[in-house]
């Protein structure tokens, strides 16, 4: 069994205007060193041991699906777990 | 001849679509559920209508895009034949590759409702032949994710290839080049945020919108 964890986010040329809007919001809170807020999506996700490749089916999973290419970018994290 | 309008588990404009093909144009629109894998026979034209399908999960039309009846849709585009995604319909097209780009959420992001002036770039398309070119009309917009997104090599094949059918008037949302509605290379595929049917009625706060569908049954009519 695989644990993986994907991050998704908009690609750094384009504005996220969620982040714009929450660095806003902390800073009206006085954290004025706050220079950089991104928002993404995470997913967790289980995948049994089919002996196939797990970080191509993951990437698969992210082009397909998970994150729209054209504006989106994505990184994971996998580890295996017992009972592999 | 039958105008087949795709219904998602969250379509909303579908019965605005309906009346207007039925009402105002005098045509014969039929709807066609999600879960079917082909489209009704006679099929002239296939209308994704607005809405929230899937409940934008995701992204919006993210999910849409695989649903049973999408491949029959692709078919049928590729095929050459006209295919009018609205509002959640045009976030469904880019999502499914009919169309480039892709839809963010607004820059301001607040959800935007209200009459919005737009000017049609390119009134040589099937879509858009009775309108003039430069023409300002005024349609309705209801958007969240309504901000259009193409990098630059895009942009230059859009203008290259006169795909920018219509642009806003003052830009609502943040969309690159104005843009509020694009073809696709061949022209049979167009995607746009502002609600035409909403706007096709004189009843319902104005008619220019009517144009647009004049346009596609004039067309349809043509070529057979």
């Amino acid at each position: 069994m695989y644990n993986v964890k994907i991050y998704v986010t908009y690609k750094e040329s384009i504005l996220d205007p969620q982040g714009e809007a929450i660095k806003t919001a902390l800073h009206r809170l006085n954290y004025q060193d706050v220079q950089d807020v991104t928002v993404g999506k995470y997913f967790e996700m289980k995948i049994a041991n089919n002996g196939q490749n797990v970080e191509e089916q993951v990437e698969k999973m992210c082009d397909e699906l998970l994150a729209n290419v054209n504006m989106e970018t994505y990184r994971f994290e996998i580890s295996a777990t017992e009972g592999a | 001849m039958i105008y087949s309008i795709i219904r998602f588990p969250g379509s909303n404009c579908d019965w605005d679509m309906y009346y207007v093909l039925r009402d105002v144009m005098k045509v014969t629109p039929q709807f066609v559920d999600y879960r079917e894998t082909t489209l009704p026979e006679d099929t002239a034209a296939v209308m994704i209508p607005g809405g929230f399908s899937y409940g934008d999960y995701l992204r919006s039309g993210a999910i849409a895009r695989f649903s049973p009846i999408m491949n029959a849709v692709k078919e049928f585009a590729e095929a050459g034949k006209p295919v009018i995604g609205i509002c959640n319909g045009f976030q469904v097209l880019t999502e499914a590759g009919l169309l480039p780009g892709a839809l963010r959420h607004n820059d301001s992001l607040n959800f935007i409702c209200k009459p919005q002036n737009l000017i049609v770039e390119n009134n040589e398309t099937q879509f858009t032949k009775r309108f003039n070119s430069k023409q300002t009309v005024m349609f309705p917009i209801a958007h969240g994710e309504g901000n259009y997104y193409c990098d630059e090599a895009t942009l230059q094949e859009l203008k290259e290839h006169h795909q920018i059918a219509f642009r806003y008037e003052n830009n609502p949302n943040g969309s690159t080049d104005n843009i509020a509605g694009i073809t696709n290379r061949s022209g049979n595929v167009l995607g746009m945020m502002p609600h035409p049917e909403r706007a096709s009625d004189a009843m319902l706060g104005g008619e220019d919108g009517k144009l647009l569908f004049q346009s596609l049954v004039e067309s349809i009519t043509q070529n057979v």
